[in-house]
């Protein structure tokens, strides 16, 4: 499995003979669908829900500067201290001089597929810097020297007998695939990291402009200790993050923790507006926030793509393709996976770089149906298609069969008069063949042959036949 | 009622007998029937391929074809999306986008049509057999036609309809995907397959004769119990030939 998107068509080939993966993915995918649809169906007012989200992110994205600078306003009205990194240099290095600031040896860090994005945990180690993932799927990852396979979910493909196995080879613990005992294992490893840790390194969800609030939603409270602990909390998100309001918060609250991991609401909700004030018991010394912007504001000019940043990274996408289902996250070859990684990889990397991933979809919609802020993923990969075509050199065979196909098909005596030609040829040639061999296709599957007489050769008979059967009074034979 | 036929290139090349059963139960219902002769296709395989130029050639031809019909049927539902929905997306030379809505939405897909816009349930049909429906993407998701072919079916006679587990995942056709990606198309017809025989289905009908040939094709070369029908085989009785060498 090579870390690349170019290696997309290879990778899946490794997924697809995989049978644990297949197995353990599955099953994984189907038991948080089968919960996230009974909450759903519970709620009387999730497509409102949805539209509300929607419309809440299209209007922060036609006025994303102004609620950029609140945001910020806010924020360093609260004693928070702001940062703005343009790629992924710029953000590595912002992270690196607060840390050699503080002396940090040691960062805990709370699951945040941002910094994946800048590669930061590789960045810091080159420099003598530990970062320790404490989310208890990312700390599994971590261990096994594996990037997340979800954005949601990082450790989604590993059975919990395969957690043991990783836990009793890096930890040096004895076996056991006791989900309880396996917890509390990585528990006091953590423990002890969290404790000596000098810095905390996290993600957020959201961002509340109005009132300088960085939202981290979590299920282990890693994410409070890695915040509340060390003396310095940092954390890195994309401009995109920003919303208006705390009103607005519950919109997505909801959203986010049913489309993610089918809970009604997240176990813990951190709204972090402050380092700690004077006669505060806890809480770091600093907190400082880094918006990065690393090819947002060029999708944000981009009015048919636009819609992509109103992800709120809930996986949900993920969980329902039946493409994510069977390649796994991996295959994807960098930290978005899923439909929704097939429109954000090729717009961060480049076409050059994503050029496979919009065409791995059987446009199905399953994504567009499930996502929670409506983004219609399956028609920004159609548009990348394009995109595609009219931008890599390299299509123009398949684009001069499409045109050859356009001229016939545009020509309907030249249609019809092809379509006989065709059957001549296999009248000819394969008089006896019951299926034809067709490049590709026929290695899995029989291709029919056309039928003797198109319908078109069969209508003027079939009208006159019809004609006569036609009900002289029949209830819909008049003008409704 | 005049209603025009929208027979699609792959029904009107592969599968007739669709458009002949279609032709025959909405005769017998009472309407009167109009075929347009220069019908080609739709410009679908391009536009999902991502070659918007020229499926808009194509696209165009189509509403030259369709422009003044007053109601049009076609038993597909993902050719019918590409009109009302993905013609949008399109540019034409001679159609304003208000001009392309608006004869876009004087298409209809079969069951929807019966169903929904005529309160037709009923078609007086009699199979026996044990059938599974597969809910086709673009029926399903861009029509939003979910319960009008199960409607249609409830009211076969002799038709035991058995529900099968995740009927609404796609079955992997999916135009040129299915030959940019074999294998994964591959593997998702023979879940869906697989999950027709799980519930001893002898037939997995669906609307779509693209579906419906990728998972026969799946069903022939592994010899397997099974027959992909469309919903228009199942109401018409008119089967296809099963063995297409000796001809329809």
């Amino acid at each position: 499995m090579k870390a690349d998107p170019r290696y997309f068509k290879m990778n899946i080939r490794e997924s697809l003979a995989d049978e644990h993966l297949q197995t353990v993915l599955r099953k994984a995918c189907d038991e948080v669908l089968v919960k996230r649809a009974q909450i759903v169906a519970e709620m009387p007012h999730w497509q409102q829900l949805r539209d509300a989200a929607s419309r809440i992110k299209a209007h922060v994205m036609a006025n994303l500067d102004t609620y950029l600078l609140q945001l910020e306003r806010n924020l360093t009205a609260n004693g928070v201290k702001v940062h703005w990194a343009r790629d992924t240099e710029e953000a590595r290095n912002e992270i690196l001089e607060i840390a050699r600031k503080h002396n940090v040896w040691t960062a805990v860090k709370s699951k945040s597929m941002t910094s994946e994005e800048v590669g930061l945990n590789a960045f810091l180690e080159e420099r003598k810097i530990r970062p320790v993932e404490t989310d208890l799927g990312e700390y599994i990852q971590q261990l096994s020297g594996e990037p997340p396979f979800h954005i949601v979910t990082p450790a989604m493909h590993r059975s919990r007998q395969d957690v043991g196995r990783i836990f009793a080879e890096k930890l040096g613990v004895p076996y056991t695939e006791d989900p309880e005992s396996l917890t509390r294992i990585a528990r006091e490893k953590l423990r002890d990291a969290f404790l000596t840790a000098e810095m905390g390194i996290t993600g957020a969800n959201f961002a509340v402009a109005e009132t300088g609030t960085i939202v981290i939603v979590e299920n282990e409270g890693n994410a409070r200790l890695t915040t509340t602990a060390p003396k310095v909390h940092v954390a890195l998100l994309g401009i995109e993050k920003v919303i208006p309001t705390l009103q607005d918060l519950r919109v997505f609250l909801n959203l986010l923790s049913i489309s993610s991991t089918a809970q009604r609401l997240p176990c813990y909700v951190n709204l972090i507006r402050s380092p700690r004030r004077e006669g505060e018991h806890e809480g770091p010394e600093e907190v400082h926030v880094v918006l990065l912007d690393n090819g947002r504001t060029e999708i944000l000019d981009d009015d048919e793509m636009v819609s992509a940043l109103h992800c709120i990274r809930c996986g949900a996408c993920l969980n329902v393709c039946p493409i994510f289902q069977r390649v796994g996250g991996h295959a994807y070859g960098w930290v978005y996976q899923g439909p929704i990684g097939s429109v954000l990889t090729p717009l961060y990397r480049g076409l050059n770089v994503g050029y496979q991933l919009p065409f791995a979809s059987s446009l199905c919609g399953a994504c567009s149906e499930i996502c929670p802020v409506k983004i219609d993923i399956h028609h920004l990969l159609l548009v990348l298609r394009n995109r595609i075509h009219h931008n890599l050199s390299d299509w123009w065979l398949e684009r001069t069969a499409f045109r050859l196909w356009a001229f016939g098909s545009s020509r309907p005596r030249f249609y019809r008069f092809a379509e006989r030609l065709l059957r001549l040829f296999l009248r000819l040639f394969v008089p006896h063949a019951k299926e034809l061999p067709v490049p590709v296709w026929s290695k899995t599957r029989a291709f029919p042959r056309p039928a003797r007489r198109s319908f078109h050769r069969r209508w003027r008979r079939l009208a006159k036949e019809l004609e006569n059967e036609r009900p002289r009074t029949g209830e819909h034979s008049g003008d409704l | 009622m005049k209603v025009w036929l929208f027979i699609p290139c792959l029904v009107d090349q592969f599968y007739p007998e669709v458009g002949e059963g279609m032709a025959r139960i909405l005769t017998r219902l009472g309407f009167e029937l109009e075929y347009p002769a220069a019908q080609t296709c739709c410009g679908q395989p391009a536009f999902n391929s991502g070659y918007f130029d020229e499926a808009a050639v194509v696209a165009e031809h189509f509403l030259d074809v369709f422009r003044d019909a007053p109601l049009v049927v076609g038993p597909s539902g993902s050719c019918i999306s590409m009109v009302r929905i993905f013609y949008r997306q399109l540019k034409f030379k001679k159609y304003t986008p208000q001009e392309v809505a608006e004869i876009g939405g004087r298409f209809y897909e079969f069951s929807e049509f019966l169903v929904k816009k005529m309160g037709i349930t009923d078609v007086g049909a009699h199979f026996e057999g044990r059938v599974t429906y597969h809910a086709a993407c673009h029926l399903l998701r861009e029509l939003g036609v979910r319960n009008e072919p199960l409607e249609l079916l409830k009211h076969v006679r002799g038709l035991e309809f058995v529900p099968m587990k995740d009927a609404e995942a796609c079955c992997g056709f999916g135009g040129t995907f299915s030959v940019k990606y074999p294998l994964l198309s591959t593997s998702m017809g023979e879940y869906k397959v697989r999950q027709a025989l799980a519930v001893n289905a002898d037939y997995v009908v669906m609307n779509d004769v693209s579906c419906m040939m990728h998972l026969q094709g799946i069903i022939d070369r592994q010899n397997l119990p099974l027959r992909a029908l469309h919903i228009v085989h199942v109401l018409s009785g008119l089967m296809p030939p099963s063995a297409r060498g000796s001809g329809s």
